[in-house]
């Protein structure tokens, strides 16, 4: 019988510990010496002959009980085997468990990176202006909550993001939206989490003591130090904002560790010239004491000054290995590291997710407008060609159904032989949409990011496995 | 401890070659592994790789085809395969129940592979 080894991903420990990441379960194997040979030795397009290649070999009868345990696992498989047929879709309507309300969309800032308002805006309108309403009504916000409980089938708990704009802008909304959700989880039985994102402006000892009373998850937007800070996170007028986010952060952090609240996150804009990631990350958790920091490069079109280019996503990869070898150290201790963007990769590593759709988005999550209409993400709230309903009138099962029909990674022809797919699975929606103008395109231009930063989460996580195993119990069931 | 030759060598067991790292491969692999067991239980005592004469040897899922995606392999007759329903395994095909219900359905029937067509039908 003719053998092939099936898409996958080969990775090692200097200590010569070999794996195998399949692509196709996104699965991870340890191999020893004679499987790693094997799964190399079947690793040709047109695959071989099995018993041909067992009659040489030398060790023949480990090598049957390997070759069987690979095929068995999906490893290596029949070069004829037909391919399963994968679940288009999960059964729809899909219970929605996370709503982000865009509370306004305005914002006291002029980055002048941002997506909403700069160049690359999705909506018409000028400046912090959008085309809908500048808040959202407290009545919209309480809909907002109706629409998710309704629509949120069986699950026992479901989840608010507060979004902008600027979200404090508009406090009252939050405020009016949280105590109608106590109440209104209550009577439906659902537990109800909470999370916003914020540039921290906003941030008065009402607003922190609201915010930490009922446990939010926080992110703050912040590139780093003044320096680091004030080159793009600007005022309107142009003079920097760190000066006036630095003591409000202060007070947040003593106030969410006093009332033991969940971790603190903050949120870096990945620019053209920004300080080394490692740098930022100390800065952020030790001088500032935030748990976590997630890093993003930039959303920008072709052209933009500030975007990273070719280089920059190299430079990145590199500080990116860096802060990765902080990470290790601490999980080897036994000690949680707050480098998100490494954690959720390890997390999922873990798990063995396997992508259909690159995000929640049009699937568990929606993005609601300040005027209540549904977008497929908060970034995409108030894009008309994007809009899937209102919070009165419930989604449009159709347009969402065709949209991530065509969105499914199976339609996605340039990622068919990709290792990363059930990781990427494509790559944001609006990033493919603000660079090639159709949202459920494969984001190509960051490929060669998207393989580099899986490598290095897959030698991590071995790195983490063969030196302290039990640091991954915490990824087991979340 | 000197060797007694009336002592049963334990079942070979290969040292694993292959072994699950993350939770998505604990999980295949036991799944691999519930499905040789459940093979296994039709012979007796088998080595791990042994398969029953006759039973295909991936969960295809059952009698439709071999290992080599042919008919070849599998029981044949196909009238043994319902005879062998009854009594030696397990399977659940639309025969009668041998224990309580129709003990000696085939009584008249010595050589199934011969006589298979003494064997009739149950009126309940």
């Amino acid at each position: 019988m003719h053998l092939r080894t099936v898409l996958h991903r080969r990775f090692r420990t200097e200590t010569g510990h070999e794996f195998v990441y399949v692509a196709s379960s996104a699965a991870i194997l340890g191999l020893d010496p004679l499987a790693s040979s094997i799964v190399d030795a079947f690793a040709e397009p047109a695959g071989r002959d099995a018993e041909a290649w067992l009659a040489d070999h030398p060790e023949r009868a480990d090598a049957e009980t390997a070759l069987h345990d690979l095929t068995d696992l999906g490893v290596i498989r029949p070069t004829d085997e037909a391919q399963a047929p994968r679940a288009q879709l999960p059964p729809m309507p899909f219970p929605i468990s996370t709503l982000v309300l865009n509370v306004t969309n305005k914002c006291n800032l002029s980055c002048t990176y941002c997506y909403e308002y700069g160049d690359d805006r999705l909506t018409a309108g000028k400046g912090s202006e959008g085309t809908g309403k500048a808040r959202m009504s407290d009545d919209t916000a309480r809909q907002s909550i109706d629409f998710l409980l309704r629509n949120a089938g069986d699950r026992p708990q479901v989840s608010i993001t507060f979004f902008g704009g600027e979200t404090l802008l508009n406090f009252p909304a939050i405020r009016a939206a949280v105590l109608y959700a106590e109440e209104r989880g209550a009577v439906h039985r659902k537990r109800v989490h909470y999370s916003l994102t914020t540039n921290a402006t906003l941030l008065t000892d009402e607003v922190v003591d609201f915010l930490t009373t009922h446990r939010f998850g926080i992110t703050v937007s912040i590139d780093g130090d003044a320096s680091q800070q004030d080159r793009h996170r600007t005022f309107r007028g142009g003079s920097g904002s760190f000066a006036t986010i630095a003591p409000r952060i202060q007070h947040l952090v003593a106030q969410n560790k006093a009332k033991k609240g969940r971790a603190l996150g903050a949120r870096v804009t990945l620019t053209a010239g920004a300080a080394p990631v490692r740098e930022t990350y100390d800065f952020l958790t030790k001088e500032l004491g935030f748990d976590e920091v997630g890093f993003a490069p930039v959303t920008a079109g072709l052209g933009r000054t500030y975007a990273l280019g070719e280089q920059g996503y190299e430079k990145l990869l590199r500080e990116f290995g860096e802060l990765a070898e902080d990470y290790v150290a601490a999980a080897v201790s036994g000690q949680s590291h707050g480098f998100a963007n490494l954690g959720d990769l390890l997390r999922e590593l873990h798990q063995g997710i396997n992508k259909a759709h690159p995000c929640g988005a049009g699937l568990g999550l929606l993005g609601v407008s300040t005027e209540g209409e549904l977008g497929l993400c908060h970034r995409f709230v108030e894009s008309k060609s994007h809009a899937v309903g209102d919070v009165t009138n419930g989604i449009d099962e159709g347009v969402r159904t065709a949209f991530l029909t065509k969105a499914h990674v199976d339609q996605k022809t340039d990622c068919t032989q990709c290792f990363a797919r059930p990781l990427c699975a494509g790559g944001c929606y609006h990033e493919a949409h603000v660079r090639y103008g159709d949202a459920t395109r494969a984001n190509l231009h960051y490929c060669e990011w998207i393989r580099g930063f899986v490598d290095l989460g897959l030698s991590t996580y071995a790195r983490i496995l063969t030196q302290n195993p039990k640091f991954f119990a915490r990824f087991e069931s979340s | 401890m000197s060797s007694n030759a009336n002592e049963v060598p334990a079942p070979h067991r290969p040292r694993a070659r292959v072994f699950p790292a993350n939770r998505k491969a604990r999980q295949l692999a036991a799944l691999v592994l519930a499905q040789r067991g459940s093979a296994r239980a039709l012979t007796q005592d088998p080595p791990p790789t042994q398969y029953p004469y006759g039973c295909t040897t991936i969960f295809a899922p059952g009698w439709e085809v071999d290992s080599s995606n042919g008919t070849h392999g599998l029981c044949q007759p196909i009238e043994r395969d319902l005879y062998d329903c009854y009594h030696t395994c397990y399977w659940p095909a639309q025969v009668p129940d041998g224990v309580t219900n129709a003990p000696t359905w085939t009584q008249s029937c010595g050589a199934p592979m011969q006589d298979w067509k003494s064997i009739d039908l149950v009126f309940p």
